[in-house]
């Protein structure tokens, strides 16, 4: 595997080898050993054109516990903001000597078009692209529901997971959709008919409009962020409806199935999508889906990197 | 293919390996043990129960994923990590036997020697192969070896253990390509 | 006539009859099986189809403007080498063709490249604003002679503006020809809103936002009885309102470019924007539906829609990228790739729908004339059994956005006749022009 671009590169074992990675991964992070010499030597960019913390100081601890040498483009007062193209940007990033990149882009497909275009020689690794895809944000979601729910298994056959919210714009639901169907769980889609794309039917996954309904049968409520230019551009009446029918509250918690958890991946709108009341709760993991990130992040890059793809080494 | 060492020859060495790091260390008060995986962990866990049954008691063992550590990743296609499992007594000033099945170049133990640094600071780090088949490229040299053989370095050794391939069995194969 | 200036032997005509065609003085001298005069040249016809000369009623040329992109000049040895003898060169161009001035130096350019005629269309309002008229009876009445208006690029949406335009045309029978999409429906589109819109994350445009336009435009054209023209059409939806139209009598004509016959919207799962085009491409069953249309008559007209963007416009992300791509070298192949060799049209069909209609169309009264003795010699010569692989590198368009790149394709445009001189020999665009 060259790049992560989408879950789509990935087939099932591929998938559950970077969770398996990522749990022994996190089991020495765990212990005494906080820095790993294995990636010593290669450089990876992290070519942020949008802006997201999170994600990068994610990926840059990821790199950093492996030992590789970090190096963040930031949208702002870089060249991408003044209009340079992604080709330049990526022969710089080239001529850099980059081993890797980890790209979060506002356009969907940046991260494929990076890739393809023989521009530069490194792994692109995508970090959320427009309202397409965000691959480690969806392994590390799944990491998490493994961790809390897996009955032992490596995957994630029986579980029910509720994603809920603007399904339409978010490329968290998009890879999860992706991958954790792949992983066998049953996923409920729950939005306002106008925030759920035309053409979903062919998604495996359901769909429903009434969050109650779906509520007491699933082991995992996902919950969205919504955003806020959303607000202006008539996809729910306000604020206060679309909290009313599809946020999460102490009422609607009430309601999950014993042992289930609350998922988000942040930044939370609290009091918008969740409350602050279901957000500190004990069903809710979302502060440790930030430190599986980590974990799941190290895997990446370690399958990514580690290995030399072209040679094949006699025992 | 030619074999080298028996099922009956492997406890043999085994028997005779434990034995001398008992003597070396003056007993097991001391002592961790930590296999290389994958077959290193099964042999740490041959060593501890013979000093066990030889001793009457537990003996901390473990096992240590060198794989993160190797500096020839790049040369091969990325390899699953296996556990790494410290025992709770830690290694702080500890004497540690490393155990794996085969010495080679020496590079395997550099790495393991890496690990256990970031691991802590044990007293004295020692090492048990059940084969030391030469070729070493760093200096470094085992404190108990099974047998010595020796090999050209278009030959393998192949090691197979009754844990996971169902007997136990040293050979020696042909210029594997 | 004593010598003719040129002799195509043993050519098929469009209906399969095997003829020797001969040229002299710009016209047609000639059409008979054995020709027992002498020539200046002799042209080998045999494999091949000899067509009235193309007409496209749908070109950006990009001069004035963009000329970096296109001139006039190179998107008429382009159009040469595609079989055309005459192109419609689109008003978007800066400063717009929205007043005579533009519009016969747009003319001027096309006669002095001397390939093929160029007839520039008018904006329908100024700077395509699609608030205020332009000068629509200046244009008409300048030596361009306009007779089809369009904002093509935008969309006259106001209906009142697209109301009083298609009356106004009626004083010297002129035709709008409309870029049927609402714009508040596709504002950020980028691709067809469905299956695959929903996995890349790209917004979607929907085929209403095209049906709608069409549908209102069809009862406005009737209302005022007066003539429209809908530009590319790509939906089944659309073809079912032109239909129903055409049905109540009402003057309606319809195009569809060669790209919306063949290829599909999954193409953009590459992220590739050569593939982003407006309108966007579509799916398996409305290039169906366009093509038994096309056959049927619902759809008049193939269009190019020939867009030439620079390199830069295109190699970026897809969101940031040009809609367009190019079309006049590739149309006549296209044609019959989809429509001929799978039976749904013969040449006579594609003699239609390339030259007759759209010279109709557009009221270009010297084209798409009847192969007969008198004619203007406008001719393409085919040869239908060759193939050819598409080569980005090799256009003769200033720019490469080409969507076939790489692609063979079915029929070889051998030679092109301008005026009864060759434009296109041999495959070859010659430096010969018009008298």
């Amino acid at each position: 595997m060259r790049h992560l671009l989408s879950i789509s590169d990935l087939n099932k074992s591929e998938a559950i080898s970077i969770l398996d990675t990522a749990s022994e991964l996190a089991r020495v992070s765990d212990g005494a050993v906080k820095k790993l010499p294995t990636l010593r030597g290669r450089t990876i960019v992290n070519l942020f054109a949008e802006d997201s913390t999170r994600t990068r100081i994610s990926f840059e601890a990821a790199a950093k516990r492996l030992s590789a040498d970090v190096i963040n483009f930031s949208a702002k007062g870089s060249s991408l903001s003044k209009g340079e193209s992604l080709k330049d940007t990526a022969m710089t990033l080239q001529a850099m000597g980059a081993d890797a990149v980890v790209i979060r882009h506002p356009a969907s497909g940046a991260a494929q078009r990076l890739a393809e275009n023989h521009w530069m020689s490194g792994s692109v690794v995508n970090a959320g692209d427009g309202t397409h895809e965000h691959p480690s944000q969806a392994l590390l979601d799944a990491f998490t529901i493994r961790k809390h729910l897996g009955m032992g298994g490596s995957d994630l056959v029986g579980i029910n997971v509720a994603i809920v919210g603007d399904i339409l714009h978010s490329r968290v639901a998009r890879s999860n959709v992706l991958l954790l169907s792949m992983l066998g769980a049953k996923i409920t889609l729950v939005a306002p008919p106008t925030l759920l794309p035309v053409g979903i039917h062919n998604w495996p996954a359901t769909v429903s409009y009434d969050f109650d309904s779906v509520i007491p049968h699933v082991d995992v409520v996902m919950m969205l962020r919504v955003q806020q230019e959303r607000m202006s551009d008539l996809f729910f009446p306000n604020a206060r409806e679309y909290s009313r029918y599809f946020g999460l509250n102490g009422e609607r918690m009430a309601a999950m199935k014993k042992g289930a958890i609350v998922m988000h991946p942040g930044p939370m709108n609290r009091g918008l999508e969740i409350s602050a009341e279901v957000a500190d709760s004990a069903r809710s993991v979302i502060t440790e889906q930030v430190t599986n990130g980590v974990s799941v992040r190290m895997a990446i890059l370690y399958v990514l990197l580690a290995g030399g793809a072209l040679e094949v080494g006699s025992n | 293919m030619s074999v080298a060492l028996s099922a009956q020859d492997i406890t043999r060495a085994l028997t005779r390996i434990s034995h001398e790091i008992l003597e070396k260390n003056q007993g097991s008060t001391n002592i961790v043990l930590l296999g290389i995986p994958t077959r290193g962990a099964h042999l740490a866990t041959r060593i501890s129960s013979i000093i066990s049954s030889i001793e009457g008691t537990d003996v901390p063992t473990g096992t240590l994923d060198i794989t993160l550590f190797r500096d020839d990743l790049r040369m091969r296609p990325p390899r699953a990590i296996m556990p790494t499992k410290i025992p709770t007594s830690g290694i702080e000033g500890k004497d540690v036997v490393l155990i794996d099945d085969v010495l080679f170049s020496g590079r395997t133990i550099r790495a393991a020697l890496d690990a256990l640094g970031e691991i802590g600071r044990p007293r004295t780090v020692q090492l048990a192969a059940l084969v030391d088949r030469g070729h070493r490229e760093l200096p470094i040299k085992a404190d108990f070896i099974g047998k010595n053989l020796p090999t050209s370095k278009s030959q393998s050794v192949k090691v197979l253990l009754s844990e996971i391939d169902g007997r136990d069995e040293v050979s020696i194969e042909e210029g594997v390509e | 006539m004593s010598t003719a200036d040129f002799l195509i032997k043993g050519v098929s005509l469009p209906d399969g009859k095997k003829i020797d065609l001969a040229i002299f003085d710009g016209l047609i001298a000639s059409v008979s099986s054995g020709f027992k005069g002498e020539a200046h040249t002799v042209i080998d016809g045999s494999d091949c189809v000899v067509l009235p000369g193309l007409v496209d009623l749908h070109t950006h040329l990009r001069e004035p403007g963009r000329e970096d992109a296109e001139t006039v000049l190179s998107g008429s040895r382009a159009g040469a080498k595609g079989g055309f003898t005459a192109l419609s060169a689109m008003a978007n161009t800066s400063p717009v063709a929205d007043t005579a001035g533009v519009v016969e130096q747009v003319y001027r350019l096309g006669q002095e490249a001397g390939l093929l005629d160029v007839f520039p269309i008018g904006a329908v309002t100024q700077g395509l604003k699609g608030e205020a008229l332009s000068e629509i009876g200046a244009m008409a009445d300048s030596i361009a002679r306009v007779r089809v208006f369009s904002d093509d690029g935008n969309c006259v949406s106001d209906p009142l503006v697209m109301r009083r335009a298609l009356e106004y045309i009626k004083k010297f029978g002129g035709v709008i020809a409309q870029h049927a999409q609402d714009p508040r429906m596709t504002i950020g589109s980028q691709m067809n809103e469905g299956e695959i819109s929903a996995r890349l994350g790209l917004k979607g445009w929907p085929a209403v936002a095209e049906e709608a336009i069409i549908a209102r435009d069809v009862l406005l054209a009737d209302h005022v009885k007066s003539r429209l023209h809908i530009c590319h059409l790509t939906t089944a939806g659309g073809v079912e309102i032109i239909r129903w139209a055409k049905a109540r009598g009402i003057d309606v004509t319809a195009e569809v470019t060669p790209h919306h016959l063949l290829l599909t919207d999954d193409l953009a799962s590459s992220y590739d924007p050569v593939y982003k085009v407006n309108p966007p491409l579509r799916t398996e069953s409305d290039v169906h539906a366009l093509r038994e249309a096309l056959a049927d008559g619902t759809i008049d007209i193939v269009a190019t829609d020939h867009a030439p963007h620079p390199t830069e416009a295109k190699e970026c992300e897809w969101q940031e990228a040009a809609f367009g791509m190019l079309g006049l070298e590739t149309a006549l192949s296209i044609v019959q790739k989809t429509m001929v060799d799978t039976k749904l049209m013969n040449w006579m069909d594609v003699a239609d729908r390339l030259s007759i209609a759209p010279a109709r169309i557009g009221g270009y009264e010297n084209h798409g004339q009847p192969l007969v003795v008198g004619s203007h010699a406008h001719l393409v010569v085919i040869n239908p059994t060759l193939k050819w692989r598409v080569d980005r590198d090799l256009v003769l368009s200033k720019s490469s956005n080409t969507p076939y790149h790489g692609h063979e394709l079915p029929g070889v445009v051998m030679h092109t006749f301008y005026k009864g001189m060759p434009t296109l020999l041999n495959g070859n665009v010659t430096s010969m022009g018009g008298m």
